[in-house]
């Protein structure tokens, strides 16, 4: 019989290095309460923003990916040509065709890179992750570059309050490459289609979502998924040094750490906050998080973060990572 | 929880112990005359959380269309109390 020979792939896989990057323009609370009915108090409470970025018609879902790329390249002091393949997790290219993965590895310089868009909408970087690691530890791609880049005020109506005010543009990147010691532990994702309804494009131009429906299930079903992440990496609750969910809500992501701290995470975990400044990006915002806590000395190489991401779908993933 | 139902003055003080756990308000504020909104000041977001910890305890389910109803604490012991 005619045996197939299989790739060998890495021990084990660890991010080599991250990046990130938003829009210039600055857009406050205030700002929007000049074009919709609402104000800076009750977006604070009820989101957490105070501050997001939104991108100009030069900012483009490709050309977000290709700096925050860069940058994550850079970081691991690695050049494009060691980089052999490109994922790019999206959800708000507002056509298929042609995806962004190959556009965007052929602009960074990466030469005739495997390439592919992914969508798991907020959970997409974790999927991406996921999905590179394994390709790393199979022989599938020696080093990947995971990318998760929105143009979400393209998809959103500019003057529809129930999601302009929480929505905004940015992308972040890791390199996924090969380790002696595991950096990225197991996935635990999932899919929630029975909810599918509550977060949609009903014209199919602008993102429509139940809100309270999708803050319940998220505040009920993610720390679950995080904990079975820690657990399949063989961790406890304790080890977390930094917990980095979606930015979706500050409200959620406060809830998500209230529920480990009873589990026994540490009260000293240091938990992401970045939608403050940033609003929710979706695929971006878990790797801009790190990007922005690891340039602000919030967080330091050889941490134990606890990653989760969730959204529409439903979809969630989550993973444990060591900080490169 | 024992399968007996419980009393209102139960739910009432099961309620107050998860509003004070949810919103930090003091358990002996949450009385059956008090709007969640207006007198508690509990947000509607708030509202989500007591309700999934109101439905774990009680063992109800509590939709959030149904929520938009219960405007005072009295409201929601009322609707446990005959729901459960
Ligand atoms: C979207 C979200 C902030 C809305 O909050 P909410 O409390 O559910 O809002 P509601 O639509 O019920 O409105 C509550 C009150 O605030 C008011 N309101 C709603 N949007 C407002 C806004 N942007 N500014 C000011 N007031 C607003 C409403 O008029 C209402 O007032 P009323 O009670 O006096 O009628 C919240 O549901 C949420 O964040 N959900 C999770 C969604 C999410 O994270 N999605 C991303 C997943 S990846």
């Amino acid at each position: 019989m005619t045996a197939i020979r299989l790739s060998q792939g890495a021990a084990a896989s660890r991010i080599l290095g991250i990046g990130s990057t938003q829009p210039e323009r600055v857009v406050t609370n205030d700002e929007l309460s000049t074009i919709m009915d609402t104000d800076d108090q009750w977006i604070r409470e009820r989101v957490g923003i105070r501050e997001r970025r939104f991108g100009g018609t030069e900012d483009t879902v490709v050309s977000m990916a290709v700096e925050a790329g860069s940058k994550a390249i850079a970081a691991s002091g690695l050049t494009p040509s060691d980089v052999d393949t490109v994922i790019v997790a999206n959800c708000t290219t507002t056509v298929p065709i042609p995806n962004a993965a190959a556009q965007v590895a052929d602009l960074i310089g990466i030469k005739a890179a495997g390439g592919f868009d992914l969508n798991a909408a907020c959970a997409g970087f974790c999927y991406a992750l996921a999905s590179a690691s394994d390709m790393v530890r199979a022989g599938s791609a020696t080093r990947v570059l995971v990318i998760g880049s929105e143009k979400l005020t393209d998809v959103v109506d500019p003057v529809d309050r129930s999601t302009a005010i929480i929505f905004a543009d940015g992308a972040g990147a890791a390199v996924v490459g090969p380790s002696d010691e595991p950096g990225i532990g197991p996935v635990a994702w999932g899919t929630a289609g029975d909810l599918a309804e509550t977060i949609t494009m009903p014209n199919g131009r602008h993102i429509y979502q139940e809100g309270q429906a999708v803050f319940r299930w998220a505040t009920t079903k993610i720390a679950p998924i995080a904990l079975r992440a820690l657990e399949l990496a063989g961790l406890q609750p304790s080890d977390v040094d930094i917990l980095v969910p979606h930015q979706a809500n500050l409200r959620i992501v406060e809830a998500i750490a209230k529920k480990l701290r009873q589990k026994g995470a540490r009260e000293d975990m240091v938990v992401a906050d970045d939608i403050v400044t940033s609003g929710n990006t979706s695929s971006a915002s878990i790797p801009m998080a790190m990007d922005h806590m690891r340039a602000a000395g919030r967080i330091h190489s050889g941490d134990v973060a606890l990653l989760v991401g969730f959204g529409a779908g439903l979809s969630y993933a989550g993973q444990v990572v060591i900080c490169p | 929880m024992a399968n007996a139902k419980p009393t209102e003055e139960e739910i009432l003080a099961g309620l107050a112990e998860i509003v004070e756990e949810v919103a930090g308000v003091e358990s002996d504020e949450v009385t059956a005359d008090k709007s969640f909104v207006d007198d508690l000041d509990i947000d509607s977001l708030s509202m989500v959380e007591i309700a999934v910890q109101a439905e774990d305890r009680f063992e109800v389910k509590i939709p959030d269309a149904e929520l938009a109803n219960l405007k005072t604490v009295g409201d929601a012991v009322n609707y446990v109390a005959k729901n459960v």
